[in-house]
């Protein structure tokens, strides 16, 4: 395996020596360096902030994990400086086949459109996104990544929270301005702040196993409802880097999980599944899930990200790329709240957005674990009934429910500045930018999600040329298409998707999600509109 | 637009008749079966997630009726 770094040792940090009022303050420490964690501090740190990064074990987890990272992960992690490198080891797909018994039902494509830098979907085994994130934590010196230091206790002071770290070395303190919380599902934080996780636990259990094989299967998701080669349940097949594949299979209810992750056991159950018996086992995991979340993401100076604040079934992807969404969202928050630029109180727009999402990805994936593993008698009449229907039918086909994959939510926020012009397409407020194939001043081909990045990752005017731009504020970025300093919209495919005439603007947070749109800008509305989504007013 | 509980049939003993032959010979457990595919498949044709809320309340409150009625009796 062409890896890469997967071990760190734990190194003593002069912090460590310093007691009583000598405690050194850091503005930000972020707890848990998996994907959530290391890509917030990133951002963090690519904006001009100091992070501590605490992680309580000395190497990457093992195994897969989460393998499906969506478009807008990508584009995030081009924005640090990574997403290249994801791409490149990743396994791109974008179609998804579903068969009930042995015939075919329903095959659907997440980006049918070309001109799109990112494709819908990478898999990628989670502990190499980790080890590119680690790779690209060590080219940035103002993150002080410290393995073995594991928090053991929180006190929350009026302008900081005292932490308490346990290390090889024994215990330390620090003062941080804010915490942020990615320390997983089983949060300490959480518990330590005394925060509630309630939600819906499910019974059944899945059995994942990643086997290594050479195999000509396409590279695409394949989900089958009570296969022939596992009757009455369902199975899943995904392929990733190194010929290793992804088996999902559902389990009973019952099954004792000692039992059923045997190897001895595992195998025939997947030696019928492929057809053969040439494979090796990499990883089996067996696992049940539930759905919830925290009813508030920020506890004063303690705020919670990823699977720390909300939890969700896998089907559909929704897990890691949701906590890689609360990384985007709160990083140029904090930064500008560090700043001064924005009052404290724009972090509850982190709380708001972030906690709708949660909700919409726990609604999402609950439906599919329902389909798939019904309650009820009746459930169960109910699903045969649609996948009855789709062998015959487009609505039964639309209906039956193997996942519905992340795509980013569309935010109700108070950032955002209601439309006040009249729109035939593209995004609304709220949601994310789309990106489209341009040409640079050279004619140079590149995309709108590059430009973007080009323009500095702040909040920017994406502007139609129409010779009339009113001037724009001060700091904000600009991306112009058309005029004779404008990227060309070479395909047409940027006016198209962002349903744009000459004089059209986008302004973008620095998240990239839009925050308002004009058909004519003028200075006042925009600076009003970038006050609103500063959470200036 | 709402639910119609207008009568919107010409001849409703045709329309009730229809739905009465195609459960005839049906055991219990087809009758259901038969039953969850028309629902889907008449819900998909209304096309209206208010009407279906609507049409589903009707239905439910149909049911309390029925057993509080049943609880007034006992």
């Amino acid at each position: 395996m062409a890896l890469t770094k997967t071990e760190f040792g734990y190194r003593r940090h002069p912090d460590q020596d310093r007691a009583g009022a000598n405690i050194v303050d850091h503005a930000i420490v972020v707890v848990g360096a998996g994907p959530v964690g290391l890509s917030l501090a990133i951002d963090l740190a690519q904006r001009g902030q100091s992070v501590v990064l605490l992680d309580d074990a000395d190497r990457i987890g093992e195994g897969s994990r989460a393998i499906c990272f969506s478009k807008r992960s990508l584009e995030f992690w081009d924005r640090l400086g990574i997403g290249q490198r994801m791409v490149d080891k990743g396994v791109v797909w974008s179609v998804g086949k579903i068969f009930h018994g042995e015939q075919q039902l329903y095959q659907f494509n997440l980006l049918p459109e070309q001109g799109h830098k990112r494709p819908a979907f990478i898999n990628l085994q989670q502990f190499y996104a980790e080890a590119y994130l680690v790779d690209r934590v060590s080219e940035l010196p103002a993150i002080d990544l410290r393995w073995r230091n594991k928090v053991t206790a929180l006190e929350p002071r009026n302008d900081r929270v005292a932490l308490t770290i346990q290390t090889p070395d024994g215990p330390y303190r620090l003062n941080a301005q804010y915490v942020i919380a990615c320390d997983g599902a089983r949060s300490s934080l959480r518990q330590m702040v005394g925060a509630e996780f309630a939600g819906q636990v499910f019974e059944d259990q899945f059995l994942i196993a990643d086997v290594k094989m050479t195999a000509a299967f396409p590279t695409e998701r394949w989900f089958w409802f009570d296969p022939p080669f596992h009757a009455g349940r369902s199975a899943l097949l995904h392929k990733q880097p190194d010929d290793i594949w992804r088996i999902d299979l559902q389990l009973n209810r019952f099954a004792d999980p000692a039992v059923e992750k045997l190897p001895e056991n595992v195998r025939p159950r997947i030696a019928r599944m492929l057809g053969h018996d040439k494979f090796d086992f990499e990883w089996i995991s067996l696992y049940k899930f539930q759905c919830r979340r925290m009813s508030k993401f920020i506890h004063d100076r303690v705020i919670f990200a990823g699977d720390s604040a909300h939890q969700v079934s896998p089907f559909g992807a929704r897990g890691a790329n949701s906590g890689l969404e609360d990384a985007e969202n709160l990083a140029w928050k904090l930064d500008r709240v560090l700043r001064g630029t924005s009052p404290e109180a724009l972090l509850e727009s982190y709380h708001i957005e972030r906690s709708a999402a949660a909700d919409e990805n726990i609604r999402e994936s609950t439906r599919s674990t329902d389909f798939m593993a019904p309650n009820s008698h009746q459930e169960a009449r109910l699903r045969k009934a649609v996948l009855s229907l789709a062998k015959e039918t487009e609505f039964g086909k639309r209906m039956v429910n193997a996942g519905r994959l992340s795509t980013p939510s569309i935010y109700a926020t108070p950032l955002s500045t209601a439309d006040g012009d009249s729109w035939r397409g593209g995004p609304r407020p709220g949601a994310s930018m789309l990106d489209a194939p341009v040409a640079g001043l050279r004619g140079e081909p590149m995309f709108l999600t590059e430009a973007f990045i080009g323009a500095g990752t702040r909040f920017t005017l994406l502007e139609f040329n129409n010779g009339a731009a009113p001037e724009l504020p001060e700091g904000l970025g600009a991306v112009r298409i058309g005029g004779k300093d404008g990227l060309a919209d070479s395909a047409g495919l940027a006016a198209t998707r962002y349903d744009a005439e000459p004089g059209t603007a986008y302004l973008l947070r620095p998240d990239g999600y839009v925050a308002a749109r004009f058909r004519h800008p003028t200075r006042p509305a925009l600076d009003a509109a970038l006050a609103r989504a500063a959470g200036q007013s | 637009m709402p639910l119609s509980t207008a009568s919107n049939f010409a001849k409703p003993d045709d329309a009730f008749r229809a739905i009465v032959e195609a459960h005839r010979g049906l055991n219990d457990e087809q009758s259901a079966d038969l039953d969850a595919a028309l629902v889907l498949v008449l819900a998909n044709h209304i096309g209206d997630l208010d009407v279906l809320n609507e049409a589903i309340a009707l239905a439910k409150r149909r049911m309390l009726d029925a057993s509080q009625q049943q609880q007034q009796q006992q």
